[in-house]
């Protein structure tokens, strides 16, 4: 999945939750729940939907790092890499893993 | 016989207009049946019915405006819910509708008008409004033509145009609304008002311990927090929960808190959670999820907009510290809390830094005093410091 995927998949995702903006022309720099008037319950949809269709983890400390659309695109790209390295090593488990509890657990 | 008629979803609200039945003569409904959707200031809500019986037959076309009150379609067998079980055994004697082609729907795609609409699941219901497809472009492949999620689905697939709030909800039409429900609070309740500020450091760190260990969907914000902990309070504080009439005050049935919702591009509703006080935390997350996605969709139904005994409102992040409420009447109560703040605060003789959140009660002096309201929100602040048994 490249880089321009994710910033389309989001972008299809803000367009549900701010079906009255258009996402696609948003400025990537500005605060989103500014930008769009996302509230608590819009961004924890957003991603809710984000992790569910890229199948990973953001746990709610990194939210702080979602504050722009590009943000997430830079947060969104470097946590896919971060899953393709985590499936490649879980094919041989070391005895002391100790990465973030849901990879651990596939591990032990 | 009994009657399904249209229903006063609110002081504001004498008449309705009806878009579409959702059964149709013949059908067996329950109580929580979804029968059909009507056009109100608040949007098109799906109406639901509170007997067991058969449609015997529908009394208003769609398309008409009609008031509050007025018999929509006729109920055989309806009786009261104590006497569902026995007819429940009686069923078969009751008239069962053929289930394959009923006549007025034609597998034949053509123009839909009035009687000859097409027979919509539920949940296919649901999914259009959230992907803004329109039905009457679609062609049912359920039985007798009925329209699926599946078909939804599909047509979503095919092209895939953005939901508007504006499809199926009147902007204007709600301002006059809130107007009307307003005007009246004012010019007829004597509002008294309480603050107090609520530390949340307990509550913030149980709630960012708990999440932790969740994936997002299971995730909690502090509002479903703030609503149980009010939730549980008026378990101690009837006189803030129910409706004040001519006769005085009423207490209400159940616990049902009217949970305010912004609507994008202006305009709120306050749609009941029932029975706050008996859902679990994960419970009531989910219904606030649940609850927030149809009203930004114009797609509540009419017992949570008739239902709530008390309002809560969450002004939640990016706002001010303090609200003022407006009691909706006939409630008798308004919680509200402001934005959670970082705030200097006193812990044991020194000054430190806490997160903490300013709560406000409005209520009614005809059926409280200010003595108990204090109780009241001193009983709210209590229940967060212990969030782990809320």
């Amino acid at each position: 999945m490249t880089r321009d995927d994710v910033a389309a998949m989001l972008i299809d995702e803000l367009g549900r939750i701010a079906p009255e903006t258009d996402a696609s022309r948003l400025d990537p720099n500005a605060e989103l729940r500014d930008e769009l008037d996302i509230d608590s319950m819009d961004f924890l949809n957003l991603v809710t939907a984000l992790a569910e269709r890229l199948t990973i983890d953001i746990p709610e400390t990194d939210y702080p790092k979602l504050a722009t659309l590009g943000h997430v695109v830079d947060y969104l790209v470097q946590r896919l890499g971060v899953a393709a390295r985590a499936v490649t090593s879980s094919e041989q488990p070391e005895p002391h893993h100790r990465g973030p509890p849901s990879l651990g657990r596939e591990s032990s | 016989m009994g009657e399904f008629r249209m229903p006063s979803l609110g002081a504001d609200m004498d008449a309705g207009t009806l878009v579409e039945w959702l059964k149709r003569p013949g059908d067996r409904v329950k109580r929580g049946d979804i029968v059909a959707v009507v056009e109100t200031q608040k949007g098109a809500i799906e109406v639901d019915i509170f007997e067991e019986g058969v449609i015997e037959r529908w009394l208003v076309e769609p398309g008409t405006t009609v008031p509050v009150g007025t018999p929509l379609a006729l109920i055989a067998g309806a009786q009261p819910a104590a006497a569902v079980a026995e007819a429940e055994v009686a069923a078969p004697a009751a008239p069962t509708p053929a289930p394959a082609a009923p006549p007025t729907v034609s597998p034949v795609p053509e123009p839909r008008t009035g009687m000859s609409r097409p027979r919509v699941s539920p949940a296919a219901r649901r999914l259009a409004a959230e992907r803004g497809i329109s039905l009457d472009q679609l062609i049912g492949s359920g039985p007798g033509g009925t329209i699926l999620h599946a078909d939804v689905e599909r047509a979503a697939a095919g092209a895939a145009p953005r939901p508007t709030t504006a499809k199926r909800l009147d902007l204007a039409e709600m301002r006059r609304a809130i107007a009307a429900a307003m005007a009246r609070s004012k010019r007829e309740i004597p509002h008294y008002y309480l603050s107090t500020t609520i530390e949340l450091t307990r509550s913030l760190a149980w709630l960012e311990e708990t999440n932790s260990t969740r994936p997002p969907a299971q995730r909690l914000l502090l509002a479903a927090l703030l609503l149980k902990a009010v939730a549980s309070a008026l378990g101690e504080a009837r006189e803030f929960n129910g409706f004040f009439t001519a006769e005085g005050f009423q207490p209400g049935a159940g616990i049902h808190i009217g949970t305010a919702i912004a609507i994008r591009g202006g305009g709120l509703v306050a749609p009941a959670i029932r029975d706050a006080d008996k859902l679990t935390l994960n419970e009531l997350m989910a219904q606030l999820r649940d609850l927030v996605a149809r009203a930004r969709s114009g797609a509540l139904r009419s017992s949570e907009l008739s239902d709530p005994t008390i309002t809560v409102t969450n002004l939640g992040e990016r706002s001010v510290e303090t609200v003022f409420g407006v009691i909706y009447p006939p409630q008798v109560a308004l919680v509200g809390f402001g934005m959670p703040v970082e705030r200097p605060w006193a812990v044991a003789g020194k000054i430190a830094t806490r997160r903490v959140i300013t709560a406000t009660l409005a209520a009614d002096h005809r059926a409280s005093d200010g003595h108990r309201g204090a109780l009241f929100l001193a009983d709210i602040d209590h229940r967060l410091q212990g969030p782990e048994t809320l």
